[in-house]
């Protein structure tokens, strides 16, 4: 199994040297090929588990229960001016 | 040969429940930055969405209104992607099996009625908020949004025309309204559009596809949807292909341009949400859902033509939406003798007025009893309807009843026959020219009399008996 690491890479927002790269990529296409044992196996008849556990999903009543906990809740944000969170510029 | 338009739509719709669709912060619009935050919608480690009972409720609703199948068992996935309104790194959506999915909507179209697929509806998650403008190399980040309930309602290529996809975003937000599952307002975000466009030659595959964003009212959308379809013949015509791309809509230059780059991180690798179960509901409370739902638009309307007489037109604009409908029924009890009277003065007097003062009718100065107050001194013929518009000028300003200002400006319509007389001969004897040509056969004049006549009464008299006299007196 070939993977494109620095794709993978890309995707996750991980920066990668040469030697990371080049030592990853054999790492993943091992756990992936392990993985692809499980192919062989005949699932025509299974049905697609979602999840593993046979539970319904809990919900929750449409009732407001958090108040304003801003300044704790940012306490850990590098920047903030006037309650907004200040990130690096990002527009399209 | 001319080029046929293939268009299909996204719809995100926010979903008005009080609460976010996996934690208990309020959703109220326009709160102070940040303040409607809790773990959960900042995308903490370690914490676990619960999803709003309501907002599938509302959901299911929305998908039995357009006749879709409802799935007993969804599935909620991650759509990962890295923005910094989105603090998780992914959204909560539905990928492989929707909530709600094969359904449709009817559209009038210039050739009759129309039906447009809806391949899904969807729920998920709204991101924050990123505010660029006015800032120098930041960007400054809100997370109320964060987590509010979406439904994604995901339209088949059906629409072939820009009209044809105004008409059908016009008929979703009229119905999400009626059903009150979203407000849908779009300034405030709540019901954006997002339209894949392609032309190709009649009869011919589809072409390639342009996803066209921040479409974010009718206006722009019908003129996003022209440029871009204009765009795509010319640059087919001029020997170019067309790219699958993301574009971006610029109304201040009324444009369409590529939003190159974002392309390839188009991965979104989508998973089975591992902290969500399968969404499981019963064919019961599916029933119960479809027990509670109320009267929609194409029903009221038809109601509106049977239960009340009205025409086509007006009982189109009087089921525009729920609020007026309600303050069109609300005035028809108060005034029940005649109900094309309350259709009339409330769609051509009152609207127009309330149009001028930039008001909805749900922020009406006068309430349906006082209109219909207004009505009844028409109807008893205190007022005619000339001087009834006046009063509601002043009724709209003030606030007053009909009465008390029928009242204190003595505008009581004069219904007495020696006083309407008295009247028509003061104006005879004062245009004895224009009496003499009438008698010697120029009928026409017969107009200029009543208005003299209307004139000299300020308005007041009773114009029906005004015709009468005058006709008696003139003939005999």
């Amino acid at each position: 199994m070939n993977i494109d690491v620095r794709k993978v890479a890309m995707l996750a927002r991980i920066r990668l040297t040469d030697e990371e790269a080049a030592e990853l990529g054999p790492q993943l296409a091992q756990i992936l090929g392990y993985i692809e044992q499980l192919s062989e196996i005949d699932t025509d008849d299974i049905p697609p588990t979602a999840h593993p556990h046979d539970v319904a999903m809990p919900l929750r009543p449409d009732i407001v229960t958090n108040g304003n906990r801003r300044d704790a809740l940012q306490q850990p944000a590098p920047a903030t001016e006037a309650g907004l969170y200040i990130v690096p510029k990002v527009i399209e | 040969m001319s080029w046929e338009v293939v268009i299909g739509l996204e719809v995100h719709v926010q979903i008005n429940t009080k609460t976010k669709a996996f934690c208990g912060c309020s959703t109220t619009f326009g709160a102070e930055p940040n303040t409607q935050t809790c773990p959960v919608c900042l995308g903490m480690p370690g914490q676990l969405p619960v999803l709003n009972m309501e907002a599938v409720n509302k959901t299911v609703l929305t998908g039995l209104a357009i006749g879709a199948r409802i799935n007993l068992e969804s599935r909620f996935d991650r759509k990962n992607y890295f923005y910094p309104d989105l603090p998780k790194g992914y959204q909560i959506s539905q990928f492989a099996v929707p909530l709600v999915e094969h359904g449709h909507l009817d559209i009038p179209t210039q050739d009759g009625e129309k039906r447009i697929g809806i391949t899904r509806i969807h729920m998920e998650e709204d991101a924050g908020k990123s505010l660029h403008e006015g800032l120098d190399g930041v960007s400054h980040i809100d997370l109320n949004r964060s987590g509010i309930p979406l439904m994604e309602i995901v339209s088949e290529p059906d629409m072939r025309s820009a009209d044809e996809a105004v008409a059908y975003l016009k008929k979703l937000h009229q119905l999400v309204r009626f059903l009150d599952v979203s407000d849908a307002d779009m300034e405030k975000g709540q019901f954006r559009c997002d339209a894949n466009v392609s032309v190709r030659r009649p009869g011919e595959p589809f072409g390639t596809r342009t996803e066209l964003k921040n479409l974010n009212s009718f206006r722009f959308i019908k003129q996003a949807i022209e440029y871009e379809a204009m765009r795509q013949i010319e640059l087919i015509e001029d020997g170019g292909e067309v790219v699958q791309e993301t574009r971006l809509y610029d109304s201040a230059k009324g444009e369409t341009r590529s939003m190159r780059g974002k392309e390839e991180a188009h991965d979104y690798r989508y998973f089975p949400e591992p902290d969500l179960p399968p969404l499981r509901i019963t064919q019961q409370q599916v029933d119960a859902i479809r027990d509670g739902m109320p009267e929609l638009p194409a029903q009221m309307r038809a109601r509106f033509e049977q239960e009340y007489g009205l025409s086509a037109y007006d009982a189109d604009v009087l089921s525009q939406t729920r609020e007026l409908a309600a303050w069109y029924e609300a005035l028809v009890a108060a005034h029940p003798a005649d109900p094309k009277r309350c259709a009339n003065w409330l769609a051509n007097e009152l609207l127009g007025r309330l149009k001028e003062l930039g008001c909805e009718i749900s922020a009406s100065p006068i309430s349906p009893q006082q209109m219909a107050g207004l009505l009844d001194r028409i109807a008893d013929g205190t007022i005619s309807g000339k001087i009834a518009k006046d009063v509601l000028d002043e009724m709209i300003q003030s606030g007053k009843d009909a009465d008390a200002i029928i009242e204190a400006k003595g505008l009581k319509q004069l219904n007495d026959a020696d006083a309407i007389d008295a009247l028509i001969r003061q104006v005879l004897d004062a245009n004895p020219q224009q009496l003499e040509q009438y008698r010697a056969g120029k009928v026409k004049l017969f107009g200029f009399f009543v208005g003299q006549v209307m004139k000299a009464s300020r308005g007041q008299a009773n114009p029906a008996m005004v015709n009468a006299r005058l006709k008696a007196l003139l003939d005999d």
